[in-house]
């Protein structure tokens, strides 16, 4: 008996129009995983979390988060969810402390609770001592530990984080993903779509996307291991069986499917 | 438990909102400075008293009554010797050539008609390019020329009193005294939807939008946030455009301040409701910003700021009716200048409060938290 599933989406289809960015796409989460969601530019990943986020409506099919319905209970699916969009989206007007009050009274975080995460937040974004400086000061590095600390102050048990290490240098996303791994390990379900091939290695299993279609579901181990190809080796030509990296996994298994959507 | 959180996540909302606003410079402007700035040039701008009319005179009488005339003429204040000729040709040309407004012309036989009890006729000629003006100077020159006929003969009964000649002939600019009121109307309008067209959609443009229809905050409350502190702005702004309404250009103010603050906040709720609907259909700040304009306009100038409702078409005039500017104008001008009160005010009051209310739900209403 496994336990229920943190996310679980049955036969989801998105349409804008005429055109079918997410089309009957189905797996599950599996609680306190990391979920690593891969795929090229304009695969539909952001479009299939802003469904799981209760900010889309699908056109068909089924999805639960936390057991609720994304159709009809996106009430309840906001309360247990924590979501980082693609774009940083705090105020950068405000000071981080500010930032961090805004979010936490929004989602309700108890007042007797509030310093405390308040402070926790500071501690794990390494922003102690810049509580004071407005948000858009700060680089885009902070910026982003920031977000994340915003998007789980109330503790949520699932996380959506979409892209959320672009655009920075490898130290920082190192730091972003131990944050990460923290969270995993305390129990929170961390659902997260990335371009960087070493980041989707740190995930427990990868779902690869293309034309809003999915087209791999495996851990990292088993994508490869799937994907062994015979090579000859040695100074005595003999065949191996060689591994090949979750890159050169993931273009053949686009290459197969298609290839990439032109935007 | 639901209720509670959500009182406490729009509180949330209203301070997030005045940290921000405290921070913007251009917007603090804005509020605060723009207003008494438009007040001042527009006050001076809409005064429909017309002084100083240039004015043509051909004198065939030249008699002691008809340089009387003239006299009186010159001394209202309200015409401004241009010229003068024997000839009537050259008063026509002087009116062509616009080096004149208004032609005078007393005919001779002026002096004798006037002492002999006759009617005595004098021919007054308007530039009529700019009715309003015309209209406005052909009543000041009317009541001229009745008067002096009047003092003339020693007359004591009095000409025939023409009611519309007096209101216009206002001796202490009293078209000042009812255009002030209503620029204060007009400003407040602006001001609130401007601003609350604007709030929306900045924060779709920075992606904070986003962050919030994620959040457990609901499509009401975020109205709500974004409805309170502008409301509060607007009533303040409403406090320092009648302060500098009063001290500036003196206009008497004598009815009952709580009443005008009543109005005001039934007035800003239409005004914010219309910029919230704006922001809601706006994807980024210049379509709002666009949008905010093209609803101005017609908004203005159905109100009765410029031209009296009572002139329109009895189309325009039905159409006024779900104007909140044009309820308000009644409003702010019987309490400035008449100081009438609710007895007599509440079918405004009553107007403004169902279009507050019905203009903030449509746009609560319209606005959803999970796209489609
Ligand atoms: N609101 C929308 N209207 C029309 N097309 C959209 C909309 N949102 C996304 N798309 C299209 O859907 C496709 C998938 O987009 P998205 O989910 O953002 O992909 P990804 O996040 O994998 O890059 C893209 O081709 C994008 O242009
Ligand atoms: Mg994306």
């Amino acid at each position: 008996m496994s336990p229920k599933p943190a996310v679980r989406i049955e036969r989801l289809s998105k349409s804008f129009g005429a055109f079918r960015a997410v089309e009957d796409v189905s797996f599950e989460v599996h609680p306190g995983e990391v979920f690593g969601f891969l795929g090229p530019n304009g695969a539909g990943k952001t479009t299939t979390i802003k469904i799981l986020a209760g900010l889309l409506r699908p056109t068909s099919g089924r999805g639960e988060v936390a057991g609720f319905d994304v159709m009809r209970e996106t009430r309840e699916i906001k309360r247990r969810i924590g979501y980082m969009s693609q774009l940083f989206s705090l105020y950068a007007d405000l000071t981080v402390e500010e930032n961090i009050s805004f979010f936490a009274g929004l989602y309700g975080v108890a007042s007797e609770r509030r310093a405390a995460r308040r402070d926790w937040v500071l501690s794990m974004a390494g922003l102690g001592e810049h509580r004071r400086r407005l948000t858009g000061e700060l680089s885009l590095g902070w910026k982003q530990r920031l977000a994340l600390g915003c998007a789980v102050l109330h503790e949520p048990p699932i996380l959506f984080l979409d892209e959320p290490t672009s655009g920075v240098d490898p130290i920082s996303r190192r730091n972003f993903w131990d944050l990460i791994y923290s969270l995993a390990d305390a129990g929170t379900t961390v659902f997260v779509t990335t371009h960087y091939m070493e980041e989707a290695e740190y995930c427990n299993r990868l779902a690869l996307m293309n034309r809003g279609r999915l087209i791999a579901l495996d851990t990292p181990a088993g994508l490869r291991a799937a994907h062994r190809e015979p090579i000859l080796e040695g100074r005595e030509n003999r065949l191996e069986m060689v591994e090949p990296s979750l890159e050169d996994v993931f273009i053949s298994l686009v290459r197969d499917a298609g290839g990439a959507r032109e935007d | 438990m639901s209720t509670n959180g959500g009182a406490r996540r729009v509180r949330e909302m209203v301070i997030k909102e005045f940290r921000q606003v405290r921070r913007n410079r251009g917007l603090l402007r804005v509020i605060f400075v723009a207003p008494v700035m438009q007040l001042i040039l527009f006050g001076y701008a809409v005064s429909t008293d017309v002084r100083g009319t240039a004015t043509f005179v051909v004198d065939h009488d030249r008699s002691r009554d008809s340089r009387d005339l003239i006299e009186a003429f010159t001394a209202s204040g309200y015409f401004r010797l241009a010229g003068g000729s024997e000839r009537s040709r050259d008063l026509v040309r002087a009116l062509d050539h616009g080096r004149a407004t208004v032609g005078l012309e007393i005919p001779a036989g002026y002096s004798r008609a006037l002492r002999g009890g006759d009617e005595a006729r004098v021919q007054v000629l308007l530039d009529g390019t700019n009715s309003n003006t015309a209209t406005i100077v052909r009543s000041y020159a009317e009541r001229i020329v009745q008067q002096q006929s009047a003092r003339a003969t020693g007359a004591e009964e009095s000409p025939a009193v023409d009611l519309r000649a007096r209101a216009w002939f206002n001796p202490d600019l009293a078209s000042r005294n009812y255009n002030v009121p209503a620029v204060i109307g007009a400003i407040m309008f602006l001001v609130c939807l401007l601003l609350t067209s604007l709030a929306v959609v900045r924060e779709r443009e920075i992606g904070t939008l986003e962050q919030l229809m994620v959040s457990p905050l609901t499509g009401r409350e975020l109205i709500a946030g974004k409805a309170i502190p502008f409301a509060i702005i607007g009533l303040v702004d409403l406090a320092i455009v009648t302060a500098a309404a009063l001290l500036w250009f003196g206009v008497p103010f004598r009815g009952s301040p709580p009443l005008l603050l009543a109005a005001g906040v039934l007035y800003l709720i239409s005004g914010l409701g219309i910029g919230l609907l704006v922001s809601t259909v706006s994807n980024t700040q210049q379509e709002a910003f666009m949008a905010a304009l093209l609803v101005f306009m017609p908004t203005i100038l159905l109100s009765g700021f410029m031209f009296p409702v009572s002139s329109m078409p009895a189309v325009f005039q039905w159409i006024t009716l779900l104007n909140p500017m044009r309820h308000f104008l009644v409003i702010v001008r019987g309490i400035f200048l008449k100081g009438i009160g609710l007895d007599v005010l509440w079918p405004q009051f009553l107007a403004l409060f169902a279009m507050g209310v019905g203009l903030l739900g449509l746009a609560s209403a319209r606005f959803r938290m999970t796209a489609r």
